[in-house]
């Protein structure tokens, strides 16, 4: 089985580029050019270095004792949330506008749910001192505040999407139809490996730094550079993407990607698209989503803002339906008391994302010493007020 | 012959009109039509509602929206239409999103689409390529046209490929826009739209998006076949009145 991008951009039944012919001339050029720019020794020095010195890699692989013992296995947190703006988002955001940077675009453009996305891109337009416009739903703007207010502060302009249901998928088409409007100096950054060809591929190798690092570091603590397993939680996808990545193709290491089950999966406020979707296409690419009978989507619940999106990306939806990585879904409480037990065994609060990731350890059963590597692919702090009120 | 390939061929200025299905209400889209073809439009292009229409402005996602909201389904647009073409001979078109066929199966929704009457299909989000390797056999034999859309982006290699395809009509989008902007034809758009003009394509052309005055229908009729209104017309039947009277006034004033 192969687990890379076909020249046509599908991974088995999944991925391509259904866009209209207005994004064509866009998407085309991004196509031609991603692979030669971002493969190129000068993008990869300038890339490589910003990470390190600006972003803070390599993140730390940290060993997680009292996880560890709890679970009766070895397991290892890769400590994405210790990156600069607080989460994974940042190592695509780096390249993306390095990449948008050498082909001459000056405005740009993305869409974001929870907020870690848009921040990032706010971030990293800053820094290169372009012009920055944040689709964001308007009923996220209501309930991600401080990363609304962080945005502004670092310069973007943050435009509420108010169609549809309000969310995440809706500042997607939102920011799709800016690119129709605006084809010739705009780029769109997109957060996730979701959207049409390129854009899952190139995504998941700029993320691909979190299992090459993983790689480097497992060599270094345990002797050998495979876990047994690696957790991840899974959205769009683009923390388990670049968690998985450089181990698509070591079948001895399990790939498990963990997906919002919101108040259930069997209520109507989930977000677990592999257990509740179908095939379709969704924002220009062909993978699994949620629909109803009719092929309208459906809008997704969880706690999580960033793991409300309806869709997973066409790798995914790849490694769900060859059964090579498992998926495992996890309550808003499950999520929630894992979250309040990881922040008391280790001292580290994560995101609500995250803290999905690590309630699958309850659900997985592990041999005695099987190495388990868990994704953290962001920190908390924009997640106290649902983390406090869970308190009470 | 069929009766796109009929209207193409004894008539210029041809006036496409866009309505929503299950728009404004549930059963309207009968009474829309029909009173259209008898206003003297055209043809008609009835949108199939879809949940993320990437493709269009905000007044056509709010009539998509309105549209599930009362209820609409692919069933009953089959039915609507089979009642629709009791009276009425001009050509009808559907345009959609490629999910919605997906989740019907293509080729029932083909079949279906053929048996109640309807002449061709735009469904901006399918790729030509995807098109010709999957589906264009089976659009044939069912006698479903097809019509693709240009940009001023697309390459002339590229216009002539898809107007090859394009066995309805070329859908020549006259801007860099989602549907329902508000401006003139301007200095950028004409160059553009004589460039296709000189290149003397076989394949008709309409011209679409922005489209939504006696002045801009007049004008797009003068580099191509005709053209397509859409989200003015939507608006028109926001007003409170008959649809006789909606539909007739917004014609009149195209017309006259």
């Amino acid at each position: 089985m192969n687990y890379t991008v076909n020249n046509k951009g599908f991974y088995g039944d999944f991925g391509g580029a259904f866009i209209p012919e207005m994004l064509h001339h866009n998407i085309n050029e991004l196509k031609e050019n991603y692979l030669g720019i971002i493969t190129s020794d000068s993008f990869q020095k300038e890339y490589k270095s910003l990470l390190k010195d600006y972003v803070g890699r390599p993140t730390p692989l940290f060993f997680a004792k009292n996880l560890s013992k709890k679970y009766n296995c070895t397991i290892y947190l890769k400590r994405e949330d210790l990156n600069h703006t607080g989460a994974h988002k940042i190592n695509n955001t780096i390249g993306q506008i390095l990449l948008a940077k050498k082909m001459g675009k000056t405005r740009i453009i993305a869409e974001t749910g929870a907020g870690q996305h848009g921040v990032a891109t706010a971030t990293v337009c800053a820094l290169m001192n372009l012009k920055c416009i944040v689709y964001m739903g308007e009923v996220d703007i209501e309930r991600q505040a401080p990363n609304v207010a962080r945005m502004k502060m670092l310069g973007a302009e943050v435009r509420p999407a108010s169609s549809g249901s309000k969310t995440l998928k809706d500042a997607t088409n939102e920011a799709i139809r800016d690119w129709i409007a605006n084809p010739v100096d705009t780029y769109y950054l997109i957060g996730s490996v979701v959207g049409p060809h390129p854009y899952p591929d190139m995504v998941a190798r700029f993320q691909a730094i979190i299992s090459e690092e993983m790689q480097q570091q497992l060599l270094v603590k345990t002797g050998k550079k495979n876990p047994d397993k690696i957790i991840a939680c899974v959205g769009g996808g683009s923390n388990a993407a670049g968690a998985f990545y450089h181990y698509l193709n070591t079948a001895s290491v399990q790939l498990i990607a963990v997906e919002a089950d919101g108040l259930g999966v069997h209520t109507s406020k989930s977000a677990a698209t592999t257990q509740l979707g179908s095939e379709g296409i969704i924002h220009g690419s062909k993978t699994i989503l949620m629909q109803n009978k009719e092929g309208q989507i459906t809008e997704p619940y969880s706690i999580s803002a960033g793991l409300d999106y309806p869709g997973i990306g066409p790798l995914h939806a790849h490694l769900f339906k060859s059964s090579r990585a498992q998926f495992i879904g996890v309550t808003d409480q499950e999520a929630l008391k894992a979250a309040y037990l990881i922040t008391q065994k280790e001292g580290i609060i994560p995101a609500l994302e995250s803290a999905h990731a690590i309630a699958a350890l309850e659900k997985i059963s592990f041999k005695p010493k099987e190495c388990v590597v868990v994704n953290l692919s962001g920190r908390g702090d924009k997640d106290m007020k649902t983390y406090s009120t869970y308190l009470k | 012959m069929n009766r796109l390939d009929k209207l193409f061929a004894n008539k210029n200025n041809i006036l496409n009109i866009y309505t929503t299905a299950g728009y404004p209400k549930l059963n309207d889209t009968i009474e829309v039509v029909t009173r259209l073809a008898e206003a003297g439009v055209d043809m008609v292009e009835i949108g199939l509602p879809f949940s993320d229409p990437l493709a269009d402005g905000p007044t056509i996602q709010n009539s998509n929206s309105i549209a599930i909201k009362n209820g609409i389904t692919l069933d009953i647009i089959f039915e609507q239409i089979k009642e629709i073409r009791k009276t009425v001979q001009i050509p009808i078109l559907l345009m959609g999103y490629l999910n919605q066929l997906l989740n019907y199966g293509v080729s029932n929704f083909i079949k279906k689409a053929a048996e109640v009457g309807v002449d061709g299909l735009i469904i901006p989000d399918m790729p030509i390529d995807y098109y010709c390797s999957n589906y264009k056999a089976l659009f044939i034999r069912n006698n479903i046209q097809m019509s693709f859309l240009i940009t001023p982006q697309t390459s002339i290699k590229r216009i002539e490929a898809i107007a090859i395809e394009s066995t309805a009509f070329l859908y020549v989008v006259s801007s860099y826009a989602i549907t329902g902007n508000n401006h003139s034809i301007n200095q950028t758009q004409i160059k553009y739209l004589n460039k296709i003009k000189k290149l003397e394509l076989k394949t008709p052309q309409l011209i679409g998006f922005g489209i939504h005055s006696k002045e801009t229908f007049t004008s797009a009729c003068s580099y191509a076949n005709g053209a397509i209104i859409g989200s003015a017309f939507i608006k028109a039947l926001e007003d409170q009145d008959t649809i006789k009277n909606k539909v007739n006034n917004f014609i009149k004033k195209l017309k006259q």
